[in-house]
């Protein structure tokens, strides 16, 4: 049995309301896979779903780590943060329905829009969520 | 439609001072919400925005969109700037609010993306 083994991870912290370096670490991951020549119409896939992950970490968590694992066949974006957890994800799965602040609204997010991108551009959706944290784990097929 | 059309157009000013010419962009999507452009965009894309934050171009070079346009008068700051420059983004800025830059464009062949809903 073939064993499926991270080839690559490249791990960042994202703190919570740091708008000056929001995207920065999508950035990097975007950047780090050109490198790797991975097909670019994956490498727009990852990066839209890092950086909506990203961006939910320091809209609406206490902060956190996202990760970008690198198989063989495929790449895995992670969200792991400290809290405060997701009250009701089925509303929170739904497009429009937001609970950012108007400061952040003015930045141009908070449309709702979030969690349904990460949905749609990954293979694979899988999220948990507790006070303690929330969980985030997207697939993308290569 | 190339970057001097667009200059011509809307009587728009380059602020980024790199005009990466001979793309020629046919779509365009409108919009100050990043997401919906996450949602909906694509390389092939100019973005018109009114949002002069960091953001606009973290979430174009998420898209590969290599073309923004700024309205309303925004004038962004030489952080953005460089960041759109590091990222190979061109920024536009015109003084036509949204609306009126839209009809500009859409009046001399620009088009909507195609997307679903």
């Amino acid at each position: 049995m073939k064993y499926n083994s991270i080839l690559k991870r490249y791990s960042y912290n994202v703190e919570s309301y740091n708008f000056t370096d929001a995207g920065k670490c999508s950035s990097n991951i975007k950047k780090n896979l050109k490198l790797l020549n991975i097909d670019s119409k994956i490498v727009r896939r990852v990066a839209i779903v890092s950086y909506e992950a990203e961006i939910n970490l320091v809209i609406h968590s206490l902060g956190g780590k996202l990760h970008c694992d690198i198989y063989e066949d495929k790449i895995v974006i992670i969200s792991d943060d400290i809290g405060p957890g997701i009250d009701n994800i089925e509303l929170a799965m739904t497009e429009g329905y937001s609970t950012a602040t108007s400061t952040v609204m003015e930045l141009g997010f908070g449309a709702g829009m979030g969690l349904p991108n990460m949905k749609k551009w990954s293979d694979e959706f899988n999220i948990k969520t507790q006070k303690s944290g929330t969980l985030i784990s997207m697939t993308i097929k290569i | 439609m190339k970057v001097t059309d667009f200059i011509n157009i809307l009587n728009a000013e380059c602020v980024t001072k790199f005009i990466c010419d001979g793309k020629d962009y046919a779509y365009a999507f409108a919009s100050d919400l990043m997401s919906d452009v996450l949602a909906l965009a694509d390389s092939s894309t100019v973005l018109i925005t009114g949002l002069n934050n960091p953001q606009a171009i973290r979430t174009a070079e998420m898209m590969d969109i290599s073309l923004i346009i700024m309205v309303r008068g925004k004038t962004p700051s030489k952080e953005i700037i460089e960041l759109a420059i590091e990222s190979d983004i061109t920024i536009l800025t015109t003084h036509h609010i949204m609306f009126e830059a839209c009809g500009l464009l859409y009046k001399n062949g620009l088009r909507a993306l195609a997307y679903e809903v």
